[in-house]
């Protein structure tokens, strides 16, 4: 019984010692940043570099898909920063007077084709999906890489018949990692996260620009400052270098 | 069922308080949600293309899904209920397996049964038929997690029942056969129906197994549950209106189950 009593006793000592020593980077030491999902990798990283810039600083991630993430800054959950996929649904965060400033715009993301292993359909291009019997599996048009793919297939004006609309990318992966689907429209971010599960097929860009992904400090913030400076390090060399690697084009100028 | 008159013995006073969140636990939830409810557009919301799309294949494949359980379950109820042979405490645990395990895992499961590259997926599609991303990918999700729910409960109604009339049958020479059509099932009856009812349920509120194996397409496999979910993204307000018509149904469910479990 006394073991796990003066353990709990050292373990709230220690706790308060750390808060104290981290006093410099303002008095509280967390920064809570929400991230549309498909940033998981590049974000880990930038916050590492964050946490090692700002002494005592904690970086908190949490990684959803986009409409959630807002709902949730909404409803009031504590959020510093806020980074999207997309500019439409950035834009609720800002019609809701909840964006502190202009919202930034810090990366872009193509569609890709993605097609299993060995690509036993054999498609090459936008208009093979167009072929009968394909199984071609797509975001549903509600979300936002839906939306992008049927611009995509406007813009080149094939019409596109999938066998399956999911809700979000990763559901579109799952389908065509595990065979069932031939193809699947998805980011180009998520073919390279997928490694050798998935082949990508770069397609032409039929002058469709490409994905925007924007963040913003989210007003009333706990923390700023620290905020601030979180989206000043995505926007400078190390946060465009760690989502260069991850295959996201840079948010202006790129192609 | 008949109650001992035996003296009344109360409760301790302070089991109220807990019993009071509890049912606040699950009552509280039920009431944001008609609090959260657009009365306004309900009528136009619930009766959308995409949402009456969604409700007939709902019903279609939850009523394919009963069926299959009453016809395969009957069955296994009945041997599990009257027989008794080495493993068969085992095989039934197995057999319930999906009333415990997450549908998500299900849908997985059975993915690499049913699906393409699955274990019966190449005798399928020499057979020409396509289970992927089809309506019989939705019934057959559905029946694997509805299943175990008919299997105890008519299980239970079998063994409540006793052997006692069966024999008398047997006795003045009625054929196994006989003595199931004539004695068993006409015993069981309320006990069929009401795990008929809660399988139907369970077929109607699937989600995880159905988004995992079988996609979603509207009018082919895009199942009330799964609008719901997609809607939620740019129509909260569809959500939740559809999400009543869910309760609604469930609570209709439940009546009809005490009902039958009333007429045992």
């Amino acid at each position: 019984m006394r073991a796990p009593l003066v353990a709990a006793v050292v373990l709230v000592a220690a706790g308060c010692g750390a808060a104290g020593d981290g006093g410099t980077g303002g008095d509280g030491t967390e920064l809570t940043v929400f991230a549309a999902a498909s940033l998981a990798g590049p974000f880990e990283q930038v916050a590492e570099t964050f946490e090692a810039e700002h002494e005592g600083v904690r970086v908190r991630l949490s990684l959803a898909g986009s409409s959630d993430l807002v709902a949730q800054v909404e409803a009031g959950a504590p959020a510093d920063v806020l980074a999207t996929a997309d500019e439409e649904t950035m834009q609720r965060l800002v019609d809701a007077d909840l964006a502190d400033g202009d919202p930034v715009p810090f990366a872009a993301n193509r569609l890709q084709l993605a097609v299993p292993p060995g690509n036993p359909a054999g498609v090459r291009s936008l208009a093979d999906l167009a072929r009968p019997g394909l199984a071609l599996v797509l975001c549903a048009p509600e979300v936002p890489c839906g939306a992008a793919s049927a611009r995509l297939a406007g813009a080149a004006g094939v019409t596109l018949s999938p066998v399956s609309e999911e809700r979000s990318v990763t559901d579109v992966l799952a389908k065509v990692t595990s065979g069932e689907a031939d193809a699947g429209l998805v980011y180009a971010t998520d073919v390279l996260a997928a490694g050798d599960a998935v082949e990508g097929i770069a397609l032409a860009d039929e002058g469709v620009a490409p994905n925007v992904y924007p963040v913003v400090p989210v007003a009333g913030a706990d923390e700023p400052g620290l905020a601030a400076d979180f989206v000043a390090l995505l926007t400078g060399p190390t946060g465009q270098r760690a989502l260069a690697d991850a295959g996201f084009l840079p948010a202006r100028g790129g192609r | 069922m008949r109650r001992p008159a035996a003296a009344h013995v109360g409760v301790p006073r302070w089991l109220y308080l807990p019993a009071l969140l509890g049912a606040g636990v699950v009552l509280l939830p039920l009431v944001a949600l008609l609090l959260r409810t657009p009365w306004a557009d309900f009528w136009g919301l619930v009766t959308s293309e995409a949402s009456r799309d969604a409700l007939g294949l709902s019903l279609r494949t939850a009523t394919a899904s009963t069926v299959v359980c009453v016809l395969l379950g009957t069955p296994m109820a009945v041997v599990l209920a009257r027989t008794d042979f080495r493993g068969q405490g085992l095989l039934r645990a197995l057999v319930l397996l999906p009333l415990v395990l997450p549908p998500v895992v299900g849908g997985i499961a059975l993915l690499y049964t049913f699906g393409r590259r699955g274990l019966l997926g190449r005798t399928f599609e020499v057979l020409g038929v396509q289970v992927a991303f089809s309506t019989t990918a939705v019934v057959l999700a559905q029946v694997f997690v509805a299943l175990p729910f008919l299997v105890v409960s008519l299980e239970g109604a079998l063994r409540s029942a006793g052997q006692r009339y069966e024999v008398v049958a047997a006795s003045l020479g009625a054929r196994p056969t006989t003595v199931l059509r004539r004695v068993t099932l006409p015993l069981v009856l309320p006990g069929l129906v009401s795990g008929a009812v809660l399988a139907f349920a369970r077929s109607l509120g699937e989600f995880g197994a159905t988004l995992t194996f079988a996609g979603s397409l509207q009018g082919v496999t895009r199942t009330l549950p799964l609008e719901i979910y997609l809607r939620r993204e740019t129509d909260a307000d569809a959500a939740v209106a559809l999400s009543l018509v869910l309760v609604a149904v469930a609570v209709l469910v439940v009546g009809l189950t005490r009902q039958a479990g009333r007429a045992r």
